[in-house]
């Protein structure tokens, strides 16, 4: 076999599928953002660190700056823009809206997608759980907070406050 | 981040991947990536072919081999060892669960975590405890590694260019335990400890060297007596024996004092589990 510096992937993101030819140096995060437009999904930190890069891909969690465009050929991918893509927010975006879970939002995308795996995952998660959850997301504004009430919100138990 | 320019191969078998890997002295495998992907950017590391090892189920998945002991594949990630499927070494979920976070843990992979051989991770000491080995394939075959030899080096282990780590090996057991002091939660730790109780005691300190160290003078003084006295008795000295390196997080006199602590918390919450 052969190595490729630059290769056709195909991949579904938020259920279409696209084709692309991609450098193999080329981060997800930016194939998403620069190829694909979908600039909801931020760089923080570029560092593995923050979160905000954070989408779904073959259902799981991930941060798309820690993964090369290249492996994701055949991969399904669900960016934050995924979740109103009917022009209706979820639940959970409406919780944010609700709880005042965002200031600055940089943040945001990135927290939304792994409270979404873990809503997915838990519908009924545990404070606890909550903040392991959302471990790896930094927020520099909120203190958290009101980003763990929001989806608490979400996922239909009762907010203190 | 623009990576530098780097080659790419997707191999569907263990043999295409090692043929990639002893093809060029730059090839270096690209497993969960959540290291080296990273590394990459910084330019600390600068392959010239990464060869992505996703397609190679043969490397995933652990299987139980019977009274605790387990053959793990080297592409299972931290999530698949949180699950049920350890078994009785419930210390290998318990100390996966520990690192970093949710997407870290979803790709990250024990083989990644060994071989990447960085100081302050997890595995390296706690698979030396567990008395693990480590099976190595490459272009002339097979050839199973013990712990006390893997690791070499800083980002240094036995499996060297062209070759490929494809599963560890858990012998029999089920009394392990974990102690670490990390720089906030699940962060990176500052000195960790682990300990294997099966007949004796094997220990061993993480981010005290450039290797996992094994404390064997603890380990004779232990015995087969696992009570509070001894144990504590048996760890102290084991922090004069050790060089820790200082750096911002603690000094090396801090490390030699925490390494005796926390082998004792590590062979304490071994002799507890059940």
């Amino acid at each position: 076999m052969s190595t490729e510096s630059s290769k056709r992937i195909t991949l579904t993101v938020n259920g279409e599928e696209v084709e692309y030819d991609v450098e193999a140096r080329r981060l997800l995060v930016h194939f998403l953002r620069d190829d694909l437009d979908l600039t909801g999904t931020h760089v923080g930190c570029d560092t593995g660190n923050c979160g905000a890069c954070s989408v779904l891909y073959n259902g799981e969690l991930v941060k798309s700056c820690m993964l090369l465009a290249i492996q994701a050929d055949g991969a399904t991918v669900e960016t934050v823009e995924s979740l109103a893509g009917d022009g209706e927010l979820t639940p959970l975006q409406q919780a944010f809206s609700d709880q005042h879970a965002l200031q600055c939002g940089y943040c945001t995308p990135g927290m939304l997608m792994s409270a979404t795996a873990l809503l997915r995952a838990n519908g009924q998660p545990t404070e606890e759980q909550i903040r392991k959850a959302i471990q790896g997301n930094i927020c520099r504004c909120t203190g958290y907070v009101n980003i763990v009430k929001a989806i608490q919100a979400a996922s239909g138990q009762a907010t203190e406050g | 981040m623009l990576l530098r320019e780097v080659e790419y191969a997707r191999p569907r078998t263990v043999e295409e991947a090692i043929d990639e890997l002893a093809a060029n002295d730059g090839a270096r495998p690209l497993a969960g990536g959540q290291t080296l992907i990273n590394v990459m950017k910084a330019r600390a590391a600068s392959p010239d072919v990464l060869v992505d090892l996703q397609d190679l189920d043969d490397l995933r998945g652990i299987t139980e081999t019977g009274s605790g002991g387990l053959e793990i594949g080297a592409m299972t990630t931290y999530s698949e060892l949180t699950s049920d499927a350890a078994g009785a070494r419930s210390i290998l979920g318990e100390v996966a669960s520990s690192i970093a976070d949710v997407q870290v843990r979803n790709r990250g992979t024990i083989g990644g975590n060994v071989c990447s051989n960085d100081p302050t991770n997890h595995f390296p000491p706690l698979l030396v405890a567990m008395n693990a080995s480590f099976t190595i394939r490459g272009r002339d075959g097979e050839r199973t590694v013990g712990a006390d030899d893997f690791f070499l080096g800083v980002y240094m282990t036995a499996a060297g260019p062209g070759e490929l780590l494809t599963k560890i090996t858990i012998p029999a057991g089920g009394q392990d335990g974990f102690a670490a002091v990390t720089i906030g939660r699940d962060g990176t730790a500052i000195v960790a400890a682990a300990a294997s109780l099966n007949g004796g005691a094997r220990v061993a300190i993480g981010c005290v060297d450039a290797v996992p160290v094994r404390a064997r003078a603890m380990e004779e003084k232990i015995g087969h007596d696992f009570g509070d006295e001894n144990v504590q008795a048996a760890a102290d000295g084991l922090g004069a024996t050790l060089q820790p390196p200082s750096d911002v997080h603690a000094s090396s006199d801090y490390r030699r004092a925490l390494a005796e602590v926390l082998a004792v918390r590590a062979v304490v919450a071994a002799r507890e589990r059940r």
